[in-house]
């Protein structure tokens, strides 16, 4: 058996067993909250971690899933399961728009590009209030509903959202694996030596851009629907740079990272309530932490202290033989 | 083959060439020498479209190159393996040769491609012992095997190679040179770059030497390699030997 597909099992085990046993609907509304993150790092980190361009800007696209897919059934009835597809739709055509001119550009300026971009679409979400509901939010959110079952929230939602976080995952794991993927992570060493192996870097770009896009909107669109309430304020600047940051704490080029970097994200703040006033100067100091000790992320620090843990073992067995 | 004429290539406001003309025919090898600076690399960054700013006529089996972008030009059959061979550092030697193949986007290409790789592995031994290794890893001499070896993959009818020899020890130059000479007999057509002329003209059938952006002498490999100016300026003859056989 190949070791990724080991690691899919692991992974597979992990989510039925907190399906199965977590009884709290607390617990199960903060393990969909990571998932719905895990699936934003998880595209975040195509774009970043593999073909090494940076957004800065990316919860404009979660924000796009989340809002066109609540404004077309809260003010035009439609079907969440209409309006989800229409809503990726829409991030696809936004991302593709906004990545062409934008992916010409590299480095901190392709960062300034995304961030700017990721500021308009924040401004329109809170000002365009015939449609959004402005700074006060779009309520009434309708659930998503098979049939008689409604899958958003409790123990359904969670199935439904981590359903969802596997295939991407799965997907994402095939993708680095083939062509396009090889072309990315060429792109991400460096983009002309690419380019000299016939690789047509602007298009790919773009492509993996528009994934990206389209995987956030994918976890805006159930975010919407299992809150049934959406704010402006889930999808500003600084969703953006959380975003970026679990990925980085997670570890970039690994689709574990996303996960790793998503949960701990998502958990630290509520383990920090205990601090009270000084939350926040702790959650920063453990990122701080984090980084310095493990600066190629979670994921391959962890992997680094348990090979080091592996040697160790060796070198002491010969040893108590002598 | 590839007919260049009056070509001029510019970085910015400088001038980098100044109206080369060459021609390469199938089946032969085309060495270009000349002194740092002399216009060589900007030539097979031209040729390769990695370069856009130039004028001129470059044709490719009659095809134009005019604005055609790197891949559109793997795509006509012109490989480049770039001077200081742009190794991909975190992937995998497989992975390289998979890459190669990037422009065979075809489903039924997949059995081919790796038949491909089994060959080019076949023809740099050293690259089937590195496969899963990080092309980082690799030695000098390894990463320039492997930089030619992932242009093979895109099944180039012209190969375009820019300093193969730079920086490695004059045994392994003599190796990959061999290697090249299989390739022509095999059928592939090659331009050869190289400040060591020596090496290169002894493989070549005809060369061209550029000079500041312009070609002022050419000929058979044999002719160039006898001629007295190369002699003094590129090959590196004792000054006192060339003296005395000029009288």
């Amino acid at each position: 058996m190949k070791r990724s597909h080991v690691r899919t099992l692991i992974f597979l085990a992990l989510v039925l067993g907190w399906g199965a046993f977590a009884r709290n609907p607390y617990h199960l509304q903060l393990l969909a909250v990571i998932g719905v993150h895990t699936l934003l790092a998880l595209g975040l980190n195509l774009l970043m971690g593999f073909a090494g361009q940076i957004s800065l800007g990316h919860a404009a696209f979660y924000g796009i899933g989340a809002y066109a897919s609540g404004v077309l059934t809260v003010h035009l009835g439609w079907s969440p399961w209409v309006a989800g597809p229409a809503a990726l739709a829409l991030a696809a055509a936004v991302a593709l728009v906004v990545g062409l001119p934008t992916l010409r550009l590299t480095g901190y300026y392709l960062g300034m590009g995304t961030l700017g971009f990721g500021m308009i679409v924040y401004v329109l979400f809170r000002e365009w209030s015939g449609l959004t509901g402005g700074a006060s939010g779009l309520v009434g959110i309708p659930p998503l509903c098979l049939g008689p079952i409604e899958l958003s929230s409790g123990r359904n939602g969670f199935w439904l959202i981590w359903l969802v976080v596997l295939a991407n995952f799965l997907l994402c794991e095939r993708l680095i694996d083939s062509r396009m993927g090889r072309a990315l992570r060429a792109i991400h060493d460096s983009e002309r030596a690419a380019a000299a192996v016939g690789v047509d870097t602007a298009r790919l770009k773009v492509m993996v851009f528009v994934l990206s896009a389209v995987m956030a909107a994918l976890a805006g669109f159930l975010y919407a629907h299992m809150m049934s309430f959406i704010s402006p304020s889930s999808f500003d600047f600084m969703v953006s740079i959380r975003v970026v940051t679990m990925v980085v704490i997670g570890g970039m080029a690994s689709v574990w990272g996303a996960l790793f970097g998503a949960a701990l994200l998502t958990m630290l703040p509520e383990w920090l309530h205990v601090f009270a006033d000084y939350e926040m100067m702790v959650y920063g100091l453990i990122l701080m932490v984090v980084m310095i000790f493990l600066p190629q992320g979670l994921t391959r620090g962890v992997m680094d202290l348990y090979e080091r843990w592996q040697r160790s073992l060796d070198r002491s067995r010969p040893s108590a033989q002598s | 083959m590839l007919r260049i004429r009056n070509l001029s290539g510019y970085y910015g406001r400088i001038q980098a060439l100044r109206g080369v003309s060459l021609s390469v025919r199938a089946g032969e090898i085309v060495a270009l020498i000349g002194a740092n600076g002399a216009g060589k690399s900007t030539l097979m960054k031209a040729v390769s479209g990695l370069l856009e700013a130039w004028d001129g006529i470059m044709e490719f089996e009659k095809v134009s190159l005019k604005s055609r972008k790197p891949p559109a030009i793997v795509d006509l059959g012109v490989s480049l393996v770039p001077e200081g061979r742009w190794i991909f550092a975190p992937m995998s030697v497989r992975d390289h040769l998979r890459l190669g193949a990037y422009s065979r986007r075809r489903r039924s290409d997949t059995a081919a491609i790796e038949r491909d790789a089994d060959a080019v592995m076949e023809l740099f031994p050293i690259l089937r012992e590195r496969a899963a290794q990080a092309a980082g890893t690799l030695s000098g001499g390894e990463q320039q095997m492997l930089a030619i070896a992932r242009a093979l993959m895109a099944r180039p009818k012209l190969l375009l190679l820019d300093e193969p020899s730079m920086g490695l020890a004059p045994l392994l130059v003599e190796k990959i040179f061999a290697t090249l000479v299989q390739l022509r007999d095999q059928g592939l057509t090659l331009l050869l770059v190289e400040q060591n002329a020596r090496a290169a003209l002894r493989i070549a059938d005809r060369g061209y030497v550029l000079e500041t952006g312009r070609v002022v002498l050419q000929g058979t490999a044999a002719e160039l390699l006898d001629d007295q100016e190369v002699k003094r300026a590129y090959l590196g003859r004792d000054y006192r030997e060339f003296c005395e056989g000029r009288d």
